[in-house]
């Protein structure tokens, strides 16, 4: 590809990705961030009683990675079911998995993507070769405690805009980037500035911004889009890219080792991405 | 100043770069704008123009030349 580190830095923020094994499956990351999420909460996979994973890039038509991804845990017939929402999927299913605690208990959240799957089919391509990586994470959602909960959540859909981000199967990821940086950069500070007015934040109160690592630029200028420092927004898309919707909670847990949530400290979580499937999420340390 | 005039400049304040000579060229293809400028652009000709640009309107090719953002705006009296 006729490239330089320095325009891919440019133009992206990006330094380092990662990619999966050729035989590694998104069911095999995402166990592997299942199982490291039950051991660091302490958590048997008997009393896990709901599993979503968010996939954009899976396989396979159906089944999807859940399924997979349940048996290797052990959790047996606990339901299990995929939200294969791309970028935005880890969000959707934070947001909805929250909801859902009531009905079920608890709730294993896990993210994970193959995109190098996608882009090593047009690996010249230098609008999305060098953006992407693959990674996983995953959260555990509680009705009995934990280290944040979640007060509330806006999400949003609108699929006038789906041909220009898509990725078919045995074909390369497609993207219209001027139409999905213009979208992103208006509906994702609308979307926040929707869920701090109904809960009566100011986007200055928030202690961190926990994004979809899509692009440093975009994340950038949604903290300008919200009279917030850049530094505010968590940032490690320099080390793996844009690994879709598994990035944005591999940098809630990189944010949670560095700083930790703090009592009463609020923290918002937001993410963009195919669909446009696109919201936020506010989140307070316990 | 008439709006092809107006437009011009606020794409050449945008974008800090000469203008293409032909109203007709790619802004994008052209280098005068990238993918980041072109917010900029929109919430300039809002702020400008004193029009709110619907998200449904935000396809890019609406935005691509000079001349097409001057259709834009026309089509927004």
């Amino acid at each position: 590809m006729e490239t330089t580190e320095e325009w891919i830095r440019n133009v992206s923020g990006i330094e380092e990705r990662r990619y999966a094994a050729e035989e590694e499956t998104v069911a095999a990351l995402a166990v592997s961030a299942g199982q490291d999420c039950l051991q660091r909460c302490g958590v048997a996979p008997g009393q896990v009683r709901l599993l979503l994973v968010a996939s954009g890039s899976a396989e396979r038509r159906f089944p999807g990675p859940a399924a997979s991804v349940a048996a290797a845990l052990g959790l047996g017939e606990t339901p299990a079911l995929d939200v294969p929402l791309a970028s935005a999927g880890s969000l959707f299913a934070l947001a909805l998995g929250a909801q859902l605690c009531d009905a079920y208990g608890t709730v294993l959240v896990v993210a994970a993507e193959k995109m190098s799957s996608a882009v090593q089919l047009d690996a010249t391509n230098r609008g999305t070769a060098m953006l992407f990586g693959d990674g996983a994470g995953a959260a555990l959602l509680s009705a009995a405690g934990g280290i944040a909960r979640v007060v509330s959540s806006v999400l949003h859909s609108d699929g006038a805009y789906a041909e220009d981000l898509r990725l078919e199967f045995g074909k390369p990821l497609e993207m219209n980037g001027r139409s999905v940086i213009l979208q992103a950069s208006r509906k994702v500070p609308r979307a926040i500035e929707e869920l701090l007015s109904a809960a009566g934040r100011a986007p200055a109160e928030i202690a961190c911004f926990l994004m979809h690592q899509a692009n440093q630029h975009l994340i950038v200028r949604i903290a300008e889009a919200l009279a917030v420092p850049p530094e505010r927004f968590f940032s490690n898309i320099h080390l793996y890219g844009n690994t879709s919707s598994a990035s944005l909670l591999i940098a809630a847990r990189e944010w949670s080792d560095a700083h930790g949530f703090r009592h009463g400290e609020p923290v918002v979580f937001a993410a963009f991405g195919a669909g446009f499937h696109w919201g936020a999420l506010l989140a307070e340390g316990c | 100043m008439n709006p092809q005039a107006q437009i011009s400049e606020i794409v050449k304040q945008v974008a800090k770069k000469p203008l293409p000579p032909d109203p007709e060229e790619s802004l994008f293809d052209s280098g005068v704008l990238d993918s980041f400028a072109l917010p900029d652009l929109v919430s300039r000709l809002e702020k400008e123009f004193g029009i709110s640009i619907p998200d449904a309107d935000l396809a890019p090719r609406k935005f691509e030349s000079l001349a097409r953002i001057e259709a834009y705006l026309e089509s927004r009296r």
